[in-house]
């Protein structure tokens, strides 16, 4: 399970966003692809031990899971594909070219001011 | 006016919240360092191989063999990546050839630092070739990179020809796939050669797909033109090897 070593690389790049604005962070939002190799349930299992003892702890991990897609090299077709049949569901071509389903994203953080504002609402 | 309660007074601004927009890759930071190793290769004009299988496909075996084969034309090296136990790169020493073992304790693959630390360890000028036997393991190998040149998948014939559709990251990764155990064809009668290439084919790969048999020496000679088709192209320019991510 390789999951936990990519959750700390996403933790890493998290704090440093975090870091640059003195801020806790309350949720990342990451893209995940069915072609990156990552399995996007445990890399949520992972999230909470990754994060412990850091500004992301209890934070929410927010995970986009894409379509995987390919366009044919051949017929130019855009087509949906799965992960073990990425031939051009248009003329079967096998030059195809995998436009959607790589991601392995950070997308974007959502941060908390350190200093807790005196009203909460 | 206050923002927290609508009041008419207004409080020392706390911070608000924020949204950062990143766009970065999970895995940038080992992709960096592999990106480094990748330079540091090619300024000792040494090509990268990282060979990647299932636990017991022969990869070893082939190491060894091809040791045999080329010790005369090609000064190389071994990364060997085990969990634990350094009998690999015994193995590979016992041909007569640097190998430096990494044991990952429980980690399930090689990561780009932990071959550019291996790289430090190794005899970088007196070194054409270099293989960075990975963690057996269809999974998590294909998605770090390592700073390699090319990537090369062992399918072994005791294993299931459909492979290649149950592990497709992995696959789709392969610049060459070998069918290892060749000599066992005759009694593995379930593993059809074609199918196996099929399901390569299937994702959209084009890599060659080869057969051989380490221990008896069979079908080396493709393997070997490959090799050094391989090593040819990097001296010729070493931009004509991409070096594709595994991912």
């Amino acid at each position: 399970m390789h999951e936990f070593s990519v959750c700390r690389g996403l933790i890493a790049s998290v704090l440093s966003v975090a870091k640059s604005r003195q801020a806790m962070v309350s949720k990342v939002y990451v893209s995940v692809g069915p072609l990156s190799g990552v399995e996007p349930r445990l890399l949520a299992a992972a999230y909470p031990l990754a994060s412990a003892n850091t500004a992301a702890a209890g934070s929410e991990l927010a995970i986009e899971e894409t379509s995987l897609r390919v366009r044919c090299e051949t017929c130019g077709a855009e087509t949906e594909a799965t992960p073990n049949k990425l031939l051009c569901a248009c003329c079967g071509a096998e030059r195809t070219r995998v436009i959607s389903g790589n991601e392995l994203l950070l997308l974007r953080v959502e941060l908390q001011p350190t200093e807790s504002p005196s009203e909460t609402g | 006016m206050c923002e927290h309660c609508g009041c008419s007074i207004s409080h020392v601004t706390a911070r608000k919240p924020e949204t950062v927009e990143v766009l970065a890759g999970l895995l940038d930071a080992n992709d960096r360092t592999a990106a480094h190793n990748r330079a540091h290769l090619d300024a000792h004009h040494i090509v990268a191989i990282n060979l990647m299988s299932a636990p017991g496909a022969g990869k070893t075996s082939l190491l060894e063999a091809t040791i045999d084969a080329l010790k005369d034309e090609l000064r190389i090296a071994v990364i060997e990546g085990d969990l634990e136990t350094d009998n690999d790169a015994r193995r590979i020493r016992a041909r007569g050839v640097p190998a430096i073992q990494i044991t990952t304790g429980n980690a399930c693959h090689l990561d780009a630092d932990m071959v550019h630390e291996a790289l430090h360890a190794l005899p970088l000028d007196a070194i054409d070739l270099l293989f960075i036997e990975n963690v057996g393991n269809l999974i998590c190998p294909a998605s770090f990179d390592l700073g390699q040149h090319r990537n090369v998948v062992l399918l072994s014939m005791t294993e299931g020809d459909d492979k290649p559709a149950k592990y497709p990251v992995m696959f789709r990764a392969a610049e060459l796939v070998i069918l290892t155990k060749a000599d066992l064809a005759p009694f593995m009668t379930e593993f059809d050669p074609a199918r196996a290439e099929r399901a390569v084919r299937d994702l959209a790969n084009p890599a060659p797909v080869l057969r051989l048999s380490a221990r008896l020496g069979i079908g080396l000679d493709p393997w070997l033109a490959w090799l050094r088709r391989t090593i040819s192209e990097a001296h010729r320019g070493e931009a004509a090897l991409s070096g594709r991510s595994a991912a």
